[in-house]
């Protein structure tokens, strides 16, 4: 910045300044899991070049599992983030979405014969019609809010119940499978790049809203609004809109979701695809450390959040924790890390640390 | 301790980090009197009442009470213990609750209510008090005023000694004060010491006996209401001769040139919320205001200027030309700026930084895809930060943690920001201490000078013929008068409200 040094104040160090932020709490239980890990057992990190099936040299690894399978999830934060920041409430529906959306996908590449040797129509179109009808759910879900004020838990409640049968409606109940092998690139690995997919896809995700956030001010017309709709609806916001608008992009982001989800397997299970994601997306916007009532969001916390959660899970699976055991072990980590962030707790802890500094002034480091 | 002194404080002191909030505050509260507690914003006010209730625990010094001798106060209960009772601004009472049940809520002894015996004991208690509401009326159904009535009965029947009314007439209308001042004048009567907090000069004068005036969290003085005017109690507050004040009284009165286009003209305006039709015109380098009781529509008419209700009629023109103005965006398109009425639920936008919340309606003017860098906003935050005396940290604050007065200036940087033709502030002095009063008011004159027009309304008459050259005031959602040139005074415009010139009627 030119000329720019007059009032301001001294920046403080890095570490003090990302402990006031609230990304320090993805952080700090990112690194808990992974000195856990370290602990119990250092080859958790051991990341090797593997040769596939089809000759394919492929990274893999617990870190690299872990990068992979948390792509819908870090995706699906994305547009929570936003939802949340705007209405004050959650969709909870984007599981059911992506049955949906992965339906669409599945019927347009399979057309009328579910089991076609050749796709009947390219991907991207696939993607594309997925991604629109996505939206358009999103739509109707971001009006109920919006226009009807329905609170977004019980408006998405719709979707929830009714978004599985859906999508076994739109294929005629049958299972689709795509013998396309190209198809199956952009849920496992391209051939010759041996980092999986999904989460490159995640990657250009974020960059994409990096500079959607960069380049609008969706950020402060998101978080005006959830703050105070009255406000913004007086400085010239339309807070239905912009309310709309972040389920429609949520929508968008259950559709990039769904296209990993259906090309991981070629094929789809209504009742199994993305069982309980919304409450993983809910949650890693929660550990995100941001607030679930709205207003102000940071979208960096939630996909670290999301990351959060999947590291949880490769853990325990890594301890072989029975698949139907999985969520209990998790919900108590969980409660963990969500008492820990809570804003009273975090108060009490930092007064905490005050008076021990305090009471042993000398000893301790600034 | 003096004999008839109920309660001493003595030599208190009280420190937040980085503010010395309290400084050696001696405050005396005799029996039977209303004793008004004065200071600007910060002056330590609330710190000296927080002390008293245990809200916060002093440092130093020392709290006696009459037949008590020194008392510690360490929490609200120990306070309430000691017959301190305070009733704030904001209803503290639980509105879906019958008014009895308000005032007997959580101090039975037992779980067993005999709920007819209540409802007596209640009504008795109104009555003795001349409250006039029935006690197993839901709270949520009586006025405001009624509500604050209800909390005052509640803390008198748990045998206060001392009560504490912090700010409790902002959201009254006059009449609605008046019946309050009753209320007060009957429990000094019965010996109760009231401590008074507010911001309206007048209501000092009106009902209190002494006054008491902290600055910078020191002790100014305790005065007698009689040996104390008005305009020397404002200077004790500022802590500086008032020649500021008398500057604004010189000036003449900002009326644009008559013979020029308007900046805004409306003919048979009306909203949803019952306003007009009505006629209304104003023009460059103007000042003029909408002035009533509270309630009486004054607020809504600039509502529907703004757009900010559904506007139901009328034409608009700007500059000469027809518009359509039926949305906020549309009027801030055409350059009109409007700072709402209730700062809290209209104008900030409270978990933002103070740098989000000035930048706001600029970035909303400038469109979705043409964001301002960090650093631009923070220039822009900056330049008005310094412009308006605006006391905050940093531009990182949130504008919630800002004291009233300078959240009040924050919103009027983000509309000055946008560089409107035509400003229209609803009540900007509201719950203000007086040197920001005095600053927006001097503003406001300022602006008017460099061309600018703006409506002002205010509830306090006098600031309104400080500033406007134009009264419109309204009754009962419409405009029964219109006072210009030397119908400006007081008393004209009491009588216009009060519906005494029939022939000022519109047509």
């Amino acid at each position: 910045m030119p000329n720019n040094s007059k009032v301001q104040p001294p920046k403080a160090p890095l570490w003090a300044r990302l402990t006031k932020h609230q990304i320090i709490i993805p952080i700090a239980a990112l690194l808990a899991l992974a000195l856990f890990n370290l602990i119990a057992d250092p080859s958790f990190f051991k990341i090797t070049l593997n040769e596939t099936s089809n000759g394919n040299k492929v990274l893999s690894g617990n870190i690299i599992s872990i990068i992979d399978s948390g792509s819908e999830l870090a995706i699906l934060a994305l547009g929570m983030t936003l939802v949340t920041a705007a209405s004050g409430g959650q969709d909870i529906s984007v599981g059911a979405a992506i049955a949906i959306s992965g339906s669409v996908m599945l019927r347009v590449l399979c057309g009328s014969d579910s089991h076609s040797a050749t796709l009947q129509a390219p991907i991207i179109v696939a993607l594309l019609i997925a991604c629109l009808v996505s939206m358009a759910f999103g739509a109707f879900n971001g009006a109920l809010v919006a226009f009807f004020k329905i609170q977004p838990m019980v408006a998405t409640l719709i979707l929830f119940t009714a978004g599985r049968s859906i999508a076994a409606w739109i294929n005629n109940n049958e299972l689709p499978i795509v013998n396309d092998e190209s198809f199956g690139y952009f849920g496992n690995y391209i051939p010759g790049i041996p980092i999986p997919t999904p989460f490159l896809i995640a990657i250009v995700c974020f960059i994409v809203t990096w500079l959607f956030m960069k380049f609008t001010s969706i950020s402060l017309y998101v978080q005006s609004v959830g703050v105070n709709e009255k406000t913004s609806r007086l400085n010239g916001l339309n807070p239905e809109f912009i309310k709309l608008m972040t389920y429609v992009l949520l929508g968008l982001c259950v559709a990039i979701a769904a296209f990993i989800k259906v090309s991981r397997i070629s094929t789809i299970n209504y009742s199994v695809i993305a069982k309980d994601i919304e409450m993983d997306a809910i949650l890693a916007v929660a550990l995100g450390g941001n607030a679930l009532s709205g207003g102000k969001f940071s979208m960096s916390s939630s996909v670290l959040g999301a990351y959060v959660i999947q590291f949880l899970t490769t853990t325990l699976y890594k301890f072989e924790v029975k698949a139907t055991a999985l969520p209990a072990y998790k919900a108590v980590v969980v409660i963990l890390l969500v008492v820990l962030s809570a804003p009273t707790v975090r108060e009490k802890l930092a007064r905490l640390g005050k008076k021990l500094k305090k009471s042993k002034p000398a000893g301790q480091a600034a | 301790m003096k004999e008839d002194s109920l309660l001493e404080m003595r030599g208190i002191y009280k420190s937040f980090p980085g503010v010395k909030a309290l400084q050696n505050v001696d405050f005396t509260l005799r029996k039977g009197e209303i004793h008004a507690l004065m200071g600007e914003n910060g002056a330590g006010k609330s710190t000296l009442i927080k002390v008293l209730t245990g809200v916060h625990v002093k440092d130093e010094g020392v709290i006696s009470l009459q037949g008590k001798g020194e008392v510690h106060i360490h929490s609200p209960q120990d306070a309430q213990k000691n017959g301190i009772s305070t009733v704030y601004q904001e209803i503290t009472l639980c509105p879906n609750l019958s008014v009895a049940e308000n005032i007997y809520i959580a101090r039975g002894k037992g779980g067993l209510v005999s709920w007819r015996s209540m409802n007596k004991k209640a009504q008795e208690l109104l009555d003795s008090l001349g409250i006039d509401v029935k006690a197993n009326q839901q709270l949520a159904s009586c006025s405001i005023a009624v509500q604050q009535m209800v909390a005052i009965a509640r803390a008198v029947d748990m045998d206060c000694s001392v009560l504490i009314l912090d700010e409790p007439t902002s959201s009254l209308d006059e009449s609605e004060v008046e019946k309050l001042f009753v209320l007060m004048r009957q429990l000094k009567e019965r010996g109760v010491g009231i401590i008074f907090v507010t911001h309206f000069l007048d209501q000092v004068y009106a009902v209190c006996d002494r006054i008491t005036v902290l600055r910078d969290g020191q002790l100014v003085g305790e005065y007698e209401i009689e040996s104390l005017p008005r305009i020397q109690l404002v200077s004790k507050m500022l802590g500086k001769d008032l020649d500021d004040m008398a500057d604004i009284k010189g000036e003449s009165l900002p009326t644009g040139d008559p013979n020029s286009t308007p900046v805004y003209e409306a003919e048979g305006l009306a909203s949803v919320e019952g306003i007009g039709p009505y006629n209304f015109e104003i023009r460059a380098g103007e000042v003029n205001g909408f002035t009533g009781l509270l309630g009486s529509g004054r607020s809504e008419s600039v509502r529907a200027i703004f757009g900010a209700d559904r506007v139901t009629g009328g034409k608009v023109k700007i500059d000469g030309k027809s518009v359509k103005i039926t949305k906020p965006r549309q009027a801030m398109a055409h350059g009109i700026a409007y700072l709402p009425e209730d700062r809290k639920r209209d104008g900030i936008v409270g978990d933002l930084s103070v740098r989000d919340n000035i930048i706001l309606a600029l970035q909303v003017k400038t469109g979705f895809f043409k964001p301002f860098s960090k650093a631009k906003a923070t220039e822009f935050a900056d330049e008005y930060i310094k412009l308006l005396d605006i006391k905050t940290a940093s531009v990182n604050t949130p504008i919630k943690s800002l004291s009233g007065g300078n959240q009040q200036k924050v919103i009027l940087a983000r509309w000055l920001l946008t560089h409107p033709k035509y400003l229209i502030l609803d009540e900007p002095t509201r719950g203000i201490d007086v040197g920001t009063k005095t600053d927006i008011q001097k503003l406001v004159l300022k602006l008017a000078s460099e061309g600018m027009c703006v409506t002002f309304i205010s509830s306090e008459t006098d600031e309104m013929l400080r500033t406007c050259s134009r009264l419109l005031v309204m009754r009962d959602r419409k405009l029964v008068g219109e006072l210009t040139g030397d119908q400006l005074t007081q008393a004209a415009v009491m009588n216009t409200i009060a519906g005494g010139e029939k022939n000022a009627e519109q047509q």
